[in-house]
Formats: C-alpha cells, sequence, structure tokens
C-alpha cells in the first residue's frame, strides 16, 4: 500500500482533528489521575512522583514522622493548594517554615472529641490536604467513609502517627494507599558537649498498595542544614562546619574531655 | 440659614472620643492604662499621660516612665462593639453615619441641623447625647470619656475642628455650654489659619496614608511653614510642582475648599453585591464569612476595572425588618479582609446592644455591600491570599461550616511573633482576628539566643519531666556560670525507661527578663540524642531540647 503524499498529508490532518476531538470529548480527569506535586527531595520516593489525589497517606515512625509530614504537605501549599491540621496541638511551626510550609495557606483546627469526624469530613470536602494528627480515633466504617470522600473530592489525606503506639489500638483500622515510615535516622553536628544538632540523615521505607507495592527505601536529609529536606550527599562529602550554637550560650567545650566511645555516626567532624 | 449657602463641599459634623481604645477597655478610669498595639503604644488614659506616657512609646519605656501601668493589647472588635453605644445614640439624630475606625465618625449636618435649630444647636445636643449614652454606659463613678464635636465645611476640616475641641476641654471633666467647635460657613480658612502645619494630616483622604501626610508636614516645617495659614498663602501652582496631587489637596483643604482630592473615580453603578443569608445566622460568625466572601466579589469586580475602594456601605437586615447601615471609610484602600472585619465589628456591637438593652434582633437574612467611593488602583493592594481564587473560596466556606460545628476559636492559623524557644516563635491565633493580607512574617530577622535551624519538629506545650543523670547517677546541674556538671550519661522523661545519651551539646544559658520579678525565667538547655541502652549501634536516634529551670530537666521539644 503506497501512500502518495497528498493523502499522508489528508492523514495526518485527519488524526489531529481526531486528537482534538478526543481532546475535547474525554472525560474530566479522574481524581486519581492527578498528582499534587511535592518537594524535589521526595519526587523519587513517591510513587507516581506527588501525592496521589484522593489517597490516604500515613506517615509513622518510629522516627521522623512530623518532619516527614512537614516535607509532604510543603510542596502542595508552595503550588497554591490549601493545608488543614488536625488535632495538631504540639507541631513546631518554625520546623514547618523551614521545611518550605507556606503557612498563610495552612489553618490550623482543633475540633471537640464529639465533633472531630464532622470536622475532618468537611475538610476533605473542601482542601486538597488534610493532615491528621490521629488524635481521636476513628471506627472501621468512619474510616471507609473518610476514604471515599477523600477518593471523590480528590483530596489528600495525611495521618501522622509520630509515637510508638500499642498494637492493640489501632486509630485508623482502614488501609492506606500509601505508607511512609521514617526507619532510620543518624543525626551529624552534635558530639560529646560540642557543636549542635544540624542535620538528620533520615532512612524512609514506602510501602502501599497502588503502584507501589514492593517497599522501597530511600535516604534524606531531615531536616538539613538549613531546616529544609535535602537529598543526601555522597559519602565521604562531609563538608559541614561545626557551629558552635547559639552566640549567647555559653558552650562547655573541653569541660567534659574528649570522649571516645562515639556511638552514634557522626558526619559533620571537627574539621580543625 | 448659612449653610444652605455653603459651596462645594458638604457641610459636616464630626465626632472625636478621646483615647477611644482605653475607654472601650471599660475599666481603671483613675489609674494609668494604656493600649498597645504591636509592642507601640496608641493609646493612653490622662492618668498614664500625666506621668509622660504617650503614643509611640515602645513597651518598655512606657514601662519605665510607669512602672505601675496596665497595659492592655489592642482589642479592636472590642472598640467597636463599645462604640456601637455612641452610634446607636447618633443613628437617632442622624440616618447615615460614616465610621472611620472605633472612636470617631462623622455625618452630613444639612438636614439634622435644620431640623434641629442650626449648626450649634446640633453639634451641643450631640455632645450632650454622647456624653449622657457613655456615661451611663461606662456605669456611675467613672471619669467620662472626653468628647469632641466639631463642624466645619468638609468631613476633614470638622474632623480638625473637633480635635481642636477636644484639645479644648482637656482635663476639664464637665465642659461648658461652649464647648463646641462649630465653624461658621466660609470662615474654615480664617479658623484654620493659626494652627500647626502638623493639622493638615489629620484623616487623609482617600488614596493617600497617615505617612504621605507626616511627611509632608514634617517637610513644611522644615521649610519653615509652621501654620495652615501659612501653606494657604503659597501659590495653588507652586505647591503642586513642588509635592504634587499632596500639595494640591494641602492647599486646597488649607483655603477651606475642601474636596475629596483629585484622584476620586466615579464610582461604577451596579457594583452591589449583597447575598441572602438562608437559613438566618445567629451568629456573627457566619455573617462574617459570608462577608468576606462578598468582600473578595467586590474586590474582583472593583479590581477588573482598575479600582479599589475607600469607602464602603454596608448594610444588614434582619428577620424581624430591621436594617442597618454604616459607612466605613479607609485611608489607602480597603482589602477584603478588612472589610469583612468591619463587618463583623459593625454586627458584632449591634447585637451586643440589643441584648443589653434586652431587645430581639433576630437573625440576619441578608447583607450587602456597596462601594461608595472609589479611587484608581495603584496597585498597592494585594491580592486576598494570592491568587488561587477557587481553592481560597472552598477552604474558606469549609472553614465556616467547621466554625459553627466546633466553635468559634476552634480554627486557628500560625502566626511568627518571634522568640527564643521552639514554642514562642509561633502563636496560633483566631483566624477571623488576622488580617490574612498582611501576617507578620519574621523569619529572616535574627533572635539572638534562640537555637539555630533546623528547628524541633514537635514541641511540648506542657514540658515534660525529665531526669538526667551522668555515669555515677547523679543528676546533671548547670552552674551559675553556665557550666555543666559532668557530661550526661542516661535519660528518662516522665519516669519510662532509661536511655543511653549517645552524643550532646550545649548548655546554653538564657536569662529572659530578669527585670521582672515574676516573669522572670533562667534557662540552660541542651541537645540530647538518645538511644536505647544496651544496643551498641541504635537504628534510630531520638533527638530533643531538654531544659533546665529551677533546677529541674524539663522535656521542650523533640526534634521528630
Amino acid at each position: 500500500m503506497s501512500a502518495t503524499p497528498a493523502s499522508d498529508q489528508s492523514r495526518s490532518d485527519e488524526l489531529a482533528r481526531l486528537r482534538s476531538v478526543v481532546e475535547r470529548t474525554r472525560p474530566v480527569s479522574t481524581a486519581d489521575q492527578r498528582v499534587l506535586p511535592v518537594l524535589g527531595v521526595l519526587e523519587d520516593l513517591l510513587p507516581g512522583g506527588g501525592l496521589q489525589r484522593g489517597s490516604v497517606v500515613r506517615v509513622r515512625g518510629p522516627v521522623g514522622a512530623t518532619s516527614l509530614a512537614f516535607a509532604l504537605v510543603a510542596g502542595p501549599t508552595r503550588a497554591g493548594s490549601w493545608v488543614a491540621c488536625v488535632g495538631a496541638a504540639e507541631l513546631g511551626w518554625a520546623a514547618a517554615a523551614e521545611s518550605g510550609v507556606e503557612l498563610d495557606r495552612l489553618v490550623v483546627v482543633r475540633p471537640t472529641d464529639s465533633t472531630l469526624l464532622g470536622v475532618l469530613a468537611t475538610l476533605v470536602d473542601a482542601f486538597d490536604v488534610v493532615v491528621w494528627g490521629l488524635s481521636g480515633r476513628a471506627s472501621n466504617t468512619d474510616a471507609r467513609r473518610l476514604r471515599a470522600r477523600a477518593r471523590e473530592r480528590g483530596a489528600v489525606l495525611v495521618l501522622v502517627d509520630p509515637r510508638r503506639r500499642n498494637v492493640g489500638s489501632d486509630p485508623w483500622p482502614d488501609a492506606a494507599d500509601l505508607e511512609l515510615r521514617g526507619v532510620g535516622a543518624d543525626w551529624s553536628g552534635i558530639g560529646q558537649g560540642w557543636g549542635r544538632l544540624t542535620s538528620r540523615r533520615l532512612v524512609v521505607e514506602v510501602a502501599g498498595r497502588r503502584g507501589a507495592t514492593r517497599p522501597r527505601r530511600g535516604e534524606l536529609l531531615l531536616p538539613g542544614p538549613t531546616g529544609a529536606p535535602t537529598a543526601t550527599a555522597s559519602p565521604g562529602d562531609t563538608g559541614s562546619q561545626v557551629d558552635t550554637g547559639p552566640q549567647e550560650g555559653t558552650g562547655s567545650r573541653g569541660d567534659t574531655g574528649p570522649q571516645v566511645d562515639t556511638v552514634v555516626e557522626l558526619r559533620g567532624e571537627r574539621s580543625a | 440659614m448659612g449653610d444652605r449657602s455653603a459651596p462645594g463641599p458638604v457641610r459636616t459634623l464630626a465626632l472625636r472620643c478621646a483615647d477611644w481604645p482605653v475607654v472601650a477597655l471599660g475599666d481603671r478610669a483613675d489609674a494609668p492604662v494604656a493600649v498597645l498595639d504591636a509592642d507601640r503604644i496608641v493609646a493612653a488614659n490622662p492618668a498614664a499621660r500625666a506621668l509622660g506616657v504617650v503614643p509611640g512609646l515602645r513597651r518598655r519605656e512606657a514601662q519605665a516612665r510607669c512602672p505601675s501601668i496596665h497595659l492592655a493589647e489592642r482589642d479592636e472588635p472590642g472598640e467597636a462593639r463599645a462604640f456601637e453605644v455612641v452610634l446607636a445614640e447618633l443613628q437617632q439624630l442622624a440616618p447615615r453615619l460614616e465610621v472611620r475606625e472605633p472612636g470617631g465618625c462623622s455625618l452630613p449636618t444639612v438636614g439634622p441641623s435644620r431640623y434641629h435649630g442650626g449648626d450649634r444647636a446640633l453639634a451641643r445636643l450631640v455632645a450632650q447625647r454622647v456624653r449622657t449614652a457613655l456615661a451611663t454606659h461606662l456605669g456611675a463613678g467613672r471619669v467620662p470619656c472626653a468628647v469632641g464635636v466639631g463642624i466645619a465645611d468638609g468631613p476633614r476640616a470638622a474632623a480638625i475642628a473637633a480635635l481642636e475641641d477636644l484639645a479644648d476641654h482637656a482635663g476639664r471633666p464637665e465642659p461648658d455650654a461652649r464647648g463646641v467647635g462649630v465653624v461658621p460657613p466660609g470662615a474654615t480658612a480664617e479658623f484654620l489659619a493659626p494652627l500647626p502645619v502638623e493639622r493638615l494630616g489629620v484623616e487623609p483622604p482617600a488614596g493617600s496614608t497617615v505617612a504621605d501626610w507626616d511627611e509632608l508636614t514634617a517637610l513644611l516645617r522644615r521649610l519653615g511653614l509652621r501654620t495652615i495659614g501659612r501653606v494657604a498663602q503659597l501659590g495653588a501652582a507652586d505647591l503642586s510642582a513642588r509635592f504634587g496631587s499632596l500639595g494640591v489637596t494641602a492647599h486646597r483643604l488649607a483655603t477651606g475648599v475642601e474636596t475629596e482630592g483629585p484622584v476620586l473615580a466615579a464610582v461604577p453603578p451596579d457594583l452591589r453585591v449583597s447575598a441572602a443569608v438562608d437559613p438566618p445566622a445567629e451568629q456573627v460568625e457566619r455573617v462574617a464569612f459570608l462577608a468576606k466572601a462578598l468582600a473578595d466579589t467586590l474586590h474582583v469586580e472593583l479590581a477588573g476595572r482598575g479600582l479599589a475602594c475607600t469607602r464602603v456601605l454596608v448594610s444588614a437586615e434582619t428577620e424581624l425588618g430591621e436594617r442597618i447601615e454604616r459607612l466605613w471609610r479607609h485611608e489607602g484602600a480597603l482589602s477584603p479582609a478588612a472589610i469583612a472585619q468591619r463587618t463583623r465589628w459593625q454586627l458584632e456591637g449591634w447585637l451586643a446592644t440589643g441584648r443589653s438593652a434586652g431587645r430581639e434582633r433576630g437573625g440576619i437574612i441578608s447583607l450587602s455591600l456597596e462601594p461608595d467611593q472609589v479611587v484608581p488602583d495603584d496597585g498597592v493592594q494585594l491580592g486576598f491570599w494570592g491568587d488561587d481564587g477557587a481553592a481560597r473560596d472552598r477552604a474558606l466556606r469549609a472553614l465556616a461550616r467547621v466554625q459553627a460545628l466546633a466553635g468559634a476559636g476552634s480554627v486557628l492559623v500560625p502566626e511568627w511573633q518571634g522568640g527564643r524557644s521552639p514554642g514562642e516563635q509561633y502563636r496560633l491565633v483566631p483566624i477571623d482576628t488576622v488580617d490574612l493580607a498582611a501576617r507578620a512574617r519574621g523569619e529572616d530577622r535574627p533572635w539572638p539566643g534562640r537555637i539555630p535551624p533546623p528547628s524541633p519538629a514537635v514541641v511540648e506545650h506542657h514540658p515534660r519531666p525529665v531526669e538526667l543523670v551522668d555515669r555515677d547517677g547523679n543528676r546533671v546541674e548547670v552552674g551559675g556560670r553556665g557550666l555543666i556538671s559532668a557530661a550526661p550519661a542516661r535519660c528518662r522523661v516522665d519516669g519510662g525507661p532509661w536511655s543511653e545519651v549517645r552524643a550532646w551539646a550545649g548548655p546554653w544559658c538564657t536569662d529572659e527578663r530578669w527585670w521582672d520579678a515574676l516573669a522572670h525565667r533562667r534557662r540552660a538547655r541542651v541537645q540530647v540524642v538518645l538511644g536505647p541502652s544496651g544496643r551498641p549501634h541504635p537504628s534510630h536516634a531520638e533527638a530533643h531540647l531538654l531544659a533546665l529551670e529551677d533546677r529541674r530537666w524539663w522535656l521542650e521539644a523533640s526534634y521528630d
């Protein structure tokens, strides 16, 4: 079948026309096709490179759950999404701002125990991201209902579980679409009586149901030296300077003598 | 009567209550009291002023001049609620009141003065009514609030007259019958001539700010023009050449031909936005959120025409058929948040006076906003929370529902305030007390003595007790010179299991508010990295910020 140039031309025209028809008549993109952008460091870690709209993301410890939650919502707030935090009495807002959260688009809601679930449902209706510190407890039905609502409205429900809990009383009995776990951490910049906490290498395990059945692991500096999450430097690159902490403070370096049995792996060794 | 022949500007009555923010507190009339806003004194009562506490001082300076002074934070909604007493009284004399801010209002006099028998009679009547209302409201035994009333050809001249009137009988609690500042029609220029040039900056007209006028009057004074009369003698062309439109406005005021300034634009028709409230709202919160949405619509409409609103008519109607209207004015332009805030003040005050008078007000069934005066938008006004209109609208509507569900104080936003401890740097404030367009951001300002970033992600609101011991099991202490007694070895929180201290840093000592016996705090902070004891290489290290105070260790925050 030999195609003449003229028929080629008409065929490509036809294709272009059909494409535009497809474009116009395509159903509105469903919620799970859309993704909320996250900070660059987290893109490789998350399946789909962002927060899937309509999903439930559970962030848990044993370490770094709160920081991970801040890092997760930082991207959406920067892109113009609104975030509501429920049951978040003890969050450090300075840390949130340092990890890149636009506090202008963040509200904190403190419902009473009896109104908690109603408030959560209302917020899921309207906000792109709802962070729940698992302050109360959702029953099986409530959890399923909230999840269905999040999926319908294209909201992301982030459950934060910073403290290790006993297994018996899981406040969220339903499954999560994605689970992030901070499983390993070591701090740099601090020694035996000198330096200060400057950054933490955090090992994150990501597991989930959709597109991430096989758990993967990643590493990042969370918080990094400025508080913002940053990618880990290659091993051996220990250029960080030791800071002696607040200027007005009186350090007690040398008072206790050098300690030999340093167990924590230190990356920011004293350069001098 | 003379006012019929008054040319051009509208003959206006202006009312000023002295130190309204202090009066609105409603207590301690004889002890020194001052009101602070952003660490500056904004108002002080006569007792405080006698001791040298004047507006503009910092908190610390005021406390140095008068250690016994009672300092209160500014409460604008409270001021507006209290001022409603005055407005309700004036509403009986004149239908349309213009409120600039709580403590001052004005009304056109043409009709009312004819009815009450002349400007002077009206002024006296207003002064007397307001004094009586305030005395009843503040209760017997209080020193009544000083009230100044001025009538002149135009709102700004009237405001100056009211201030002069106030200054006239300052210190005299019971003014004589003369105590009103009525400037005869056409005599405004003579009235203003001997006054200091700074008076020109009273009530900046639409499109200019207090700062613009301060700069202008300071310059005029340095140029040797110390009175308004000297400014009037100059040619309008000269002032215009040197100072632009501000100079022209100043000259017009000085010569008594006050206009609203050359920058006014015509109000486009059909810009009234209104909404029905169904079911009728008994709580102000619901209406306030509606007002925010309406204000935003109005803002978008005006922005599309390149305009900004400087005076807005807010009217609400109740199911009992009552109607409440107020004109609100603002120097510069009213942002949507500011309009919503004023709506809230208006309704709160009105509901409060209804309740105290034992009258049923009924729910509010409709609300409307109408721009009354507009200026070309010179780009000062920012979009409200960025321009993500749809997301914001949805969010605000949901928050209105949440407030109805969980109570008014349940929705908060973090606001920067600065401080040394991690819990002090941000505080949570109810969302509708914040002007969302102008929020404090302070990440780049230094706070000596704070622990540098990264900041702890979890801040304990009620610090938990901690035991921190050295290798021999003795408690670790920090001496008066800021030296630690021994290297901490083990730690436990709240009587939990012991953990091993893997690394630590500090102590960093702070000595805060040493001048104040009650608020004085001395603390030493250390950062510790903990791991479970017995394991050589922990998979996860927990980092905490501990503070030593009164010889006890507390867990202040965690680097989770």
